[in-house]
């Protein structure tokens, strides 16, 4: 079964990509974390994001296309990026998000991915 | 009613939990077990007082069930009987040699932390009790709607995002079995509550909780906290019918008349208690137990053990420092007679919560009745009255209050 690990982070996560001193043990924490994983031949795919301040956000509303610089909700964690994982359970998908780095400062949402019923023949 | 109407509603009774679990434990889907098995009940009660009560109503039962589980219910109905009583036979001796009891897995699929703690207990009351949503629903209190709802929801969690039956790892364990005993206790909390009224139906909830205590403890002999929770329970239900007078009028637990409590169930406490403790691993439902156990002693040596009272709350406390736990601690102190430390105790508790918590403002009153700052404990007392949901713990608190007028 797959499983989208929804990896959120923090501004604090976000600002040590390009800090000289943090950026380091920032994408070493990363790295291991999907070395991990594609050992474990869990990973069906996923990608980092680029902060939210390269964000936009855009709606239609009374037939008017509305474009707005920014994340939909300014929340103190942002999406940072996914992983799509096939494993047997949630218990397994539980395991695989507690050990993303963004769960120890911000949080990891666990959700199933939605398998579409074949288009019947009919 | 009927000898095959009375054996479907024994095994009702006594099999609802291990049939769900063996049939969901393969497709994760308890509502379609349940529903299965509701029709394979229907079917019994059709078909038993006409061919008779099968040798084995469980094994008739799970094998009606998962035939309408893998949608054959029509064809099997077509096929010769002949065949259905070969397998049926197979089936018979397959859940007597080989199904091994599934409702521990159950159990921590009910509790599982992807399921929210609140419906918990009722999950597990209906999934491995069998017990209706509508009575449920009136013991929590909630719209039987609302409760049905919550529970098909919780349901389909399970099945969607694929809770695992299973039974925990090492690493989750403990945390686990915690889940699943304060599930099981918070089903006995809202039945403890609920005596202060006179609904018959919610005293009933104590006793399923019980159960399912009793099932615990059954299926995990190596684990002492399951003893201790359960033993937890029976002293609650051995003083349960003294906490109100004839007058129906609430009795705290040092004025509660000791002859009015039950004797035998305080025994199995007891001896659970003491089984527990062999195993020389504390926990906190025996901690909690082994505090009952002190107060029940009050008959036997005619006083209140307060030094032991009070190292128990320690540990309590150290264990686990809830907001329920430090106002027990403080109120300890307090009938150890030591109403200044007390006090103290109370107004360092930090908790958000603790402005909002009936039983500090109780036990506040109390400390500065002691220390005979009256206008105070006055102040205390009516907000404690204000907080109370007990209409019968309200009434004490009433009368209390009138008395010191």
């Amino acid at each position: 079964m797959q499983y989208m690990l929804i990896l959120n982070e923090t501004a604090d996560d976000f600002a040590k990509r390009n800090d000289p001193q943090q950026a380091g043990a920032y994408w070493g924490g990363w790295n291991a974390f999907i070395s991990a994983m594609g050992a474990a031949g869990v990973i069906v795919k996923g990608d980092g994001l680029l902060g939210p301040e390269t964000a936009t956000t855009v709606r239609i509303k009374d037939g008017k296309r509305h474009i707005q610089d920014g994340p939909f909700a300014d929340t103190k964690e942002q999406l940072g990026g996914y992983f799509i994982i096939e494993v047997p359970d949630l218990d397994a998908a539980i395991e695989w998000a507690l050990k993303a780095p963004s769960a120890a400062c911000a949080s990891v949402e666990v959700r199933p991915v939605l398998v579409m019923a074949p288009a019947s023949a009919a | 009613m009927t000898a095959a109407a009375r054996a479907a509603e024994q095994a009702a009774r006594t099999s609802y939990g291990r049939l769900v679990s063996i049939l969901a434990a393969r497709t994760r889907d308890i509502a379609a077990a349940e529903d299965a098995l509701a029709e394979a009940f229907a079917n019994a009660l059709a078909s038993w007082p006409v061919s008779g009560v099968p040798r084995n109503p469980e094994a008739w039962l799970i094998t009606a069930a998962r035939h309408r589980l893998l949608n054959e219910w029509r064809a099997g109905a077509l096929r010769d009987r002949a065949t259905d009583e070969v397998e049926r036979r197979q089936e018979e001796r397959r859940i007597v040699e080989e199904f091994p009891d599934e409702r521990l897995k159950l159990l921590f699929v009910c509790a599982h932390p992807a399921i929210e703690a609140s419906v918990r207990p009722a999950l597990m009351l209906q999934t491995v009790l069998g017990l209706d949503a509508a009575r449920i629903a009136s013991a929590f209190a909630v719209r039987p709607s609302a409760m049905s709802q919550r529970l098909v929801r919780a349901k389909a969690k399970i099945r969607d995002a694929r809770i695992p039956f299973a039974v925990p790892g090492d690493e989750d364990w403990p945390d686990r079995l915690q889940d699943v005993l304060d599930a099981i206790y918070a089903a006995y909390g809202v039945g403890w509550d609920a005596l202060a009224g006179t609904d018959a139906d919610l005293q009933g909830l104590a006793e399923e909780a019980i159960d399912l205590g009793r099932l615990v403890v059954g299926l995990l002999p190596a684990e002492p906290e399951p003893k201790g929770l359960l033993a937890l329970m029976l002293f609650c239900e051995a003083r349960r019918t003294a906490r109100f007078d004839d007058g129906g009028f609430f009795v705290p637990l040092h004025e509660q008349d000791a002859s009015r409590w039950n004797r035998i169930l305080i025994i199995e406490a007891e001896s659970l208690l003491e089984e527990a403790s062999r195993h020389r691993r504390f926990g906190l439902y025996q901690c909690e137990a082994a505090i009952q156990s002190v107060h029940v002693q009050r008959p036997i040596t005619g006083t209140v053990n307060h030094e032991a009272l009070e190292l128990l709350y320690r540990l309590r406390v150290a264990a686990s420092p809830s907001l329920g736990a430090l106002v027990a601690q403080a109120g300890a102190r307090l009938h150890a007679g030591k109403a200044v430390e007390a006090l103290a105790d109370l107004d360092a508790i930090a908790s958000p919560e603790r402005d909002r918590y009936q039983p500090y403002w109780v036990t506040r009153w109390a400390c500065l009745k002691a220390l005979g700052r009256l206008p105070e404990a006055e102040a205390a007392l009516s907000v404690a009255i204000g907080l109370s949901e007990q209409p019968a713990v309200r009434a004490y608190l009433l009368r209390a209050q009138a008395g010191e007028a």
